[in-house]
């Protein structure tokens, strides 16, 4: 059964369109979360679903029903904003039971609902209080709380977590994550954080420019990047972008190179056209750094982590340093000069245009 | 011993009476001044038309006022006035503000036109009210009553206080608007969606999120209104002149009329401590209600 369907939505403000047609579904129950840089339209498409955005043109169906010129409270979906938009004159359980006071709802039956909602997110003891009172992640939690009080058909979140410090973001994440085990219903959930994304996600949307990019699990989105920007939003620290030349084509089968003395062959590479300039994705856990590695370069910045070490290394080849993710801690400084090897079970091939054309490559050297 | 130095230790360094002392006894001469000259004044018998018999009365005046029910009238009068004045441009206030919150061509220079009345002189106002708008001959209204068949109304004779009002209003509604457009702008966004997605809408919008928005700003507003409203008197003395009979004499056009028409001084400063005490109760009243708003 599907929950929510869009078809070829657009928004224009003005003459300038954000959403530039949007197609896909979501199913009943499941967490779908849309992500893309700043810009990108993810909030203006979920306050089109809210209806806080008219429709500029395009079809939102929610059940099988048309709901484009629905307004707010009548789609029974609920909302989540990123300052949370608790009242600030109601105390914590007059904010959660607005909206059925508004609906008509008995005092009584508001009451047991309210105190329900309030026992899942335990907030029992701060019903009294005002939001002033309250701090950051309790706030969070009552506006939450807000949702699920009116039981909606959807949940919609935008970006929910981004006013919160770095561990209760953690802690929240994860009670999110349980939250939507727990009541099973449909969320939707806008950020530009690609670590939320992966983590609470049962499918990713990924924007760009009012348009989608890539629809997917989270996994097959980092293993399966479609193209060059997927392959750079998704997955932290960021793909390796390595400016490839060809030198050859004989089939599937091509022959790069990547600086005049290090050259590689892949097998089923997808049509490139004539092209000449190819890019070759490369996730920084798949570079190592090994003393007799084909590529040489100078550490430009190690940064440390503990459990892990980035090493940005010039290595020469396009523009950007290339970065070494070493599991543990290495002890290089920079200035050094390393030499770095590439595993090559799980680097991408991309077309000039940007399309990934192939992948888990088996070059016969590198 | 231990006790003193302890005190010492809390407060500051060196001794700062003497140096805030000229501010502060400015200040005081500057309040207690006339305040005990009016109050010398009041226990005194002293007519302007009879200078030379000037006498110590006590509080003869005092009971000679309580007694006079022209006293009663004009506080009653004051109190209809500042209160009905307080509603009506609280209540057009608020209107315009909601209304000039939303953007539509034009909006910047109907917010300036809008604020324009407050920047009239009161007598210039209270004139171009009186012969232009409300005269039953020449005045607008008067047309506009004709043109529908309908008899004009002689605002000043027949609603004497209610067409001072009106006035009063047109000035200080502008005001009202002013502040609590500022208030209503600074209003969230997001929170009215939220509002929104829970069902509220037009009024119940209003009465649930913009309006307990707006209480501090409107608290404000009738703080400060008040104050100034409490002394009205330019638009009574070139309108009515306090009349017909005693309709429109407030507490300050009574101790005008007191001192510069009967030219009794002791009396009119009796009047001047009445208006203090009177001030003094609707502040202290105001303030209570406003500060229980804001505490919250």
């Amino acid at each position: 059964m599907v929950s929510l369907k869009l078809r070829d939505l657009r928004k224009s403000f003005g003459g300038f369109e954000v959403v530039k047609g949007v197609s896909f579904e979501v199913s009943e129950g499941e967490f779908v979360v849309f992500v893309g840089p700043s810009g990108c339209g993810k909030s203006t498409l979920l306050r089109m679903i809210a209806g806080l955005e008219e429709i500029t043109a395009g079809e939102l169906l929610l059940d099988g029903a048309r709901v484009n010129d629905v307004a707010p409270d009548r789609r029974g979906l609920a909302m989540v904003f990123q300052s949370y938009a608790l009242y600030p004159h109601m105390t914590v359980e007059q904010n959660m039971g607005f909206a059925l006071r508004l609906a008509g709802v008995g005092k009584s039956e508001r009451r047991r609902k309210v105190e329900q909602a309030a026992r899942i997110l335990q907030i029992e003891n701060l019903l009294n209080r005002k939001p002033a009172n309250l701090s950051g992640g309790q706030r969070q939690r009552v506006a939450i709380g807000r949702a699920i009080v009116r039981n909606p058909k959807v949940f919609l979140f935008d970006e929910p977590l981004s006013n919160l410090d770095a561990a209760l973001r953690v802690q929240m994440r994860m009670e999110l994550a349980a939250l939507h085990r727990e009541l099973k219903g449909t969320m939707i959930y806008v950020t530009h954080d690609q670590v939320e994304a992966m983590t609470m996600a049962d499918r990713i949307v990924v924007l760009r420019e009012g348009l989608v990019e890539q629809i997917g699990s989270p996994l097959s989105l980092y293993n399966e990047p479609v193209n060059l920007f997927v392959a750079g939003f998704i997955g932290s620290p960021k793909m390796n972008f390595l400016p490839a030349g060809l030198l050859s084509r004989d089939g599937g089968r091509v022959e790069l190179s990547l600086s005049p003395d290090v050259r590689l062959t892949i097998d089923d590479v997808a049509e490139t056209g004539s092209a000449q300039a190819l890019t070759l994705g490369v996730r920084p856990d798949m570079i190592h750094v090994a003393d007799h590695g084909p590529l040489r370069g100078q550490v430009l910045l190690v940064e440390r982590l503990g459990n892990e070490t980035l090493i940005h290394v010039d290595a020469g080849i396009g523009s950007e340093p290339v970065t070494v993710s070493h599991q543990g801690q290495y002890a290089v400084s920079a200035g050094e000069a390393v030499g770095l090897s590439i595993d090559t079970r799980r680097i991408h091939l991309f077309s000039p245009s940007g399309r990934r054309v192939a992948r888990g490559l088996q070059p016969t050297q590198v | 011993m231990a006790k003193d130095t302890q005190s010492k230790a809390r407060g500051p360094a060196v001794r700062t009476g003497p140096l805030m002392a000229p501010a502060v006894s400015l200040l005081v001469l500057w309040m207690i001044v006339p305040l005990a000259m009016t109050i010398y004044f009041s226990t005194l018998r002293y007519s302007l038309l009879q200078p030379d018999a000037v006498s110590f009365v006590g509080i003869s005046n005092y009971i000679f006022f309580f007694q006079d029910p022209a006293l009663w009238t004009s506080i009653v009068n004051t109190l209809s006035l500042v209160g009905g004045v307080l509603v009506a441009s609280i209540a057009i206030g608020t209107l315009l503000a909601v209304v000039f919150y939303e953007t539509f061509p034009g909006a910047s220079i109907a917010r300036l036109l809008v604020v324009a009345p407050f920047f009239v002189m009161p007598t210039v106002a209270a004139l171009i009210w009186k012969n232009l708008l409300m005269h039953p001959v020449n005045g607008l209204f008067a047309f506009f009553a004709r043109s529908l068949g309908l008899p004009p109304v002689d605002w000043f004779s027949s609603l004497p206080l209610t067409s001072i009002g009106i006035i009063v209003t047109w000035q200080w509604a502008p005001f009202a608007t002013l502040i609590l457009l500022t208030a209503i702008q600074s209003l969230d966004r997001e929170q009215l969606e939220a509002a929104r997605m829970d069902g509220a809408r037009g009024l119940t919008l209003f009465y649930h999120i913009t309006l307990p928005h707006l209480a501090r700003a409107i608290g404000v507003v009738a703080m400060i209104e008040a104050i100034f409203l409490l002394s009205i008197f330019a638009e009574i003395l070139v309108t009515t002149n306090g009349g017909p009979g005693s309709a429109t004499t407030t507490l300050p056009y009574l101790i005008y009329k007191t001192a510069l028409l009967d030219f009794n001084v002791g009396m009119a400063s009796t009047g001047g401590i009445m208006a203090v005490v009177l001030a003094n109760i609707v502040g202290f009243f105001l303030i209570r209600t406003i500060s229980r708003n804001l505490d919250s």
